[in-house]
């Protein structure tokens, strides 16, 4: 066996797990907390990337210098797309809170339908080249065949917000109370907790995620164009879901565990079939174990 | 109504879209010349329409928060007009009589484009009656509909090119195996959650559509299928324009029977058993029902529906590709279902026609297709979310209880 190709694929894998994980861990905190598979996620993704491209292209054209574009860039993309997902929570999902569950994931459904249309309406259809905005590392010379400076930041950046959500959730306040939220909503609001501000607050940090992810991954492939965000985001829930949705180690883990599967099935077998392979892991996870690895068992209520 | 602080909302909700959309809608750059588009005009677009739709909608959240009192309150809650209007009989037999004359002269009446169009309309009727036996009534979100649609047409296709089968030999072959890949989906997912069980349906429509693509010696990949045959008529030769209206016809019969099978089986004790489910799947299985078998027989029946209704598109367009049986496909399908009325026929096929016949009429609108449908599936689901025209549910009431309490 190759083991440079093995190694190339291994660290391939561990790329394509990090930007799940960027985006899973946003579906698993909202699924976590009001358990809605939100469908929009993949979208919210999609609409920091563009953001930051439209930035980019603005301050690249206005000379601006490389890293100052690269923080404004992230900023813009963080800023809008949570706005996005706070707008959209506040539409489409806070009117359905007490509605069957289908309702909700209809709607959306529907959101996720709307913005992509409309970022196909108001930008373009076609792919778009995206600037590397992440500078070359000078330590990296060596083994810049190996790995690229655009991963090295992507395994950092989501190390970084893992640990950081993770801090968040177990210690701070407001961790406490959507902690409390995800257990029942009723008695969180009974013990004094702003149920609304808390599920507002779940979506910002979870859109804020999938901006940087949007950035990081946009760069790092080089284009984009308004469907991203679709399949990213059927990925990412097959890599929450993994891992045992609602759980924020376990969307890392899904998403490690994914993208290294997947990696290697490409490498070693075909390429043509690498969404079915995603899919069929999907099926087989839920049918044989619909907790995930790292999921608690849940029952049903009467 | 028009107070002050309603007017601040409003102008904060205008200014906040107008920031949320300003990236996207007003900068276009274009990284080859190096040019950037200030849109300006699209911001006041924004600006001014999201003033007046914040006051609709907040109008609207209220009528239904009253609505909801009502009900919560045991008042006569008012019947809309339009099921009112169903079920007079005074009006609906004459109407039921203008309806299927129409259907009958139309294509005596109108020009054969017209008439294409209205077969597409029916073909979708008929798929959308079908999900609707999977979404309305047993209430399972089927996001891979469209899978068993492209088995349907594939059959047709590949069972023609290969062993020279008619349409009315494969008809029922395809909708058989339309059922089989339900059955083959339903035996493990049917155990899975509503949520759960909507993205893995997803994820097998997607799976057909891949392979499909990829596989090319058995499906001729992304090139598709050319050349289908259109229906034979006992052999009679027919020219175009002649076997256009003949498929027009043939649909007319299939919704139909589609209908009268949808009523018939609305009413059954399969039919009753899938609302029950719907309502509350813990109580069904406490009154003896057996859930997988109840699940499966619905997911079964859709497909065969998706199965009939995809041999019939093969034959119509002559032509078939994956490219079209992808997810939104589905989800054109769903938003049938779902902005008609779920479990409700005549909503099902009003919304068929509506969404199919709109979008052909008014051309100028049509790349705002998508949008419109994304925005209705959320305007809908969170006004209305029986749909146009609802479903009439099935209320008990408890004439002894009353009576019995007053004595108390």
């Amino acid at each position: 066996m190759d083991f440079g190709y093995f190694f190339e694929l291994f660290l391939g894998g561990l790329t394509r797990g990090s930007i799940y994980a960027l985006l899973a861990l946003g579906y698993t905190m909202v699924y976590g907390i009001i358990e809605l598979i939100n469908f929009a996620h993949g979208e919210i993704y999609m609409i920091g990337a563009f953001t930051a491209l439209i930035v980019t292209g603005v301050l690249t054209l206005m000379g601006w210098n490389k890293i100052a574009i690269l923080i404004l860039a992230s900023l813009a993309a963080v800023v809008y797309s949570s706005a996005y997902g706070y707008t959209a929570e506040k539409i489409a999902y806070k009117p359905l809170r007490n509605a069957p569950r289908l309702s909700a994931l209809i709607s959306a459904i529907g959101v996720s339908l709307f913005l992509q249309n409309y970022v196909l309406l108001a930008q373009t259809s076609d792919f778009l080249p995206f600037p590397n905005l992440i500078p070359e590392f000078e330590f990296l010379k060596p083994v810049e065949d190996i790995v690229r400076s655009s991963e090295i930041v992507i395994y950092a950046t989501t190390a970084v917000v893992m640990v950081a959500l993770t801090i968040l959730i177990k210690f701070t306040r407001i961790g406490k109370a959507m902690r409390a939220t995800a257990q029942d909503q009723k008695m969180a609001r009974l013990v004094g907790v702003d149920v609304d501000r808390v599920i507002s607050i779940t979506f910002i940090i979870g859109s804020a995620t999938a901006a940087l992810g949007g950035v990081l991954i946009a760069s790092h492939i080089g284009q984009i164009n308004f469907y991203i965000g679709f399949i990213a985001g059927i990925k990412a829930f097959v890599a929450a879901v993994l891992g045992g949705i609602g759980s924020m180690p376990g969307a890392v883990l899904g998403s490690l565990v994914l993208g290294w599967t997947e990696s290697f099935f490409t490498g070693y077998i075909s390429s043509d079939y690498e969404d079915v392979f995603a899919f069929i892991f999907l099926v087989l996870i839920l049918i044989f174990r619909p907790s995930g690895i790292l999921g608690r068992k849940d029952t049903d209520k009467v | 109504m028009f107070n002050v602080k309603e007017l601040k909302k409003s102008i904060l909700v205008s200014l906040w879209f107008m920031f949320l959309t300003f990236p996207i809608m007003v900068i276009k750059v274009n990284t080859i010349y190096g040019k950037v588009e200030w849109r300006w005009y699209r911001m006041a677009l924004v600006g001014v329409g999201s003033f007046f739709l914040s006051f609709v909608w907040r109008a609207l959240l209220r009528r239904k928060e009253m609505g909801l009192k009502k009900a919560e309150e045991g008042q006569e809650v008012k019947v809309p007009l339009t099921r009112k209007l169903i079920s007079d009989k005074r009006f609906n037999r004459p109407a039921l009589v203008v309806v299927c004359l129409f259907a009958l002269l139309f294509p005596l009446v109108f020009s054969l484009y017209q008439v294409n169009i209205m077969t597409t309309a029916l073909i979708y009727v008929v798929v959308g009656l079908g999900l609707n036996i999977v979404v309305g009534l047993a209430g399972l979100l089927d996001l891979g509909y469209v899978a068993f649609y492209a088995v349907g047409a594939y059959s047709y296709a590949l069972l023609n090119y290969h062993f020279g089968l008619g349409f009315w030999t494969v008809l029922p072959i395809g909708a058989g195996l339309a059922m089989l890949f339900g059955i083959l989906l339903g035996f493990p997912v049917l155990r899975l959650r509503g949520d759960y069980l909507a993205i893995v349906t997803l994820g097998f429509g997607e799976i057909i559509r891949i392979i499909l693509e990829n596989w090319n010696e058995f499906s001729f990949g992304p090139s598709g299928i050319a050349n289908i045959p259109r229906p034979g008529f006992f052999g009679i030769q027919m020219n175009l324009h002649q076997v256009h209206i003949y498929i027009y016809y043939l649909m007319i019969g299939m919704t139909v029977f589609t209908i009268f099978v949808v009523r018939r089986l609305q009413d059954s004790r399969i039919g009753r058993a899938w609302m029950a489910l719907r309502e509350d799947e813990v109580a069904c299985q406490a009154m003896g029902i057996d859930k997988t078998k109840t699940k499966l027989s619905a997911f079964a029946l859709g497909a065969t529906w998706a199965g009939m209704g995809g041999v019939v598109f093969a034959a119509k367009t002559t032509f078939i590709n994956p490219a079209s049986f992808t997810i939104w496909e589905s989800i054109i399908i769903l938003c049938i279902v779902v902005l008609g009325g779920m479990g409700s026929i005549v909503g099902v096929i009003c919304g068929a026609l509506v969404l199919i016949l709109l979008p052909e009429y008014l051309r100028a609108f049509s790349e705002y297709r998508m949008l419109m449908f994304g925005a209705a599936l959320i305007i809908m689901m969170v006004f209305r979310p029986g749909g146009i025209i609802s479903d009439v549910r099935k209320v008990y009431h408890f004439e002894g209880l009353k009576e019995e309490s007053k004595d108390l």
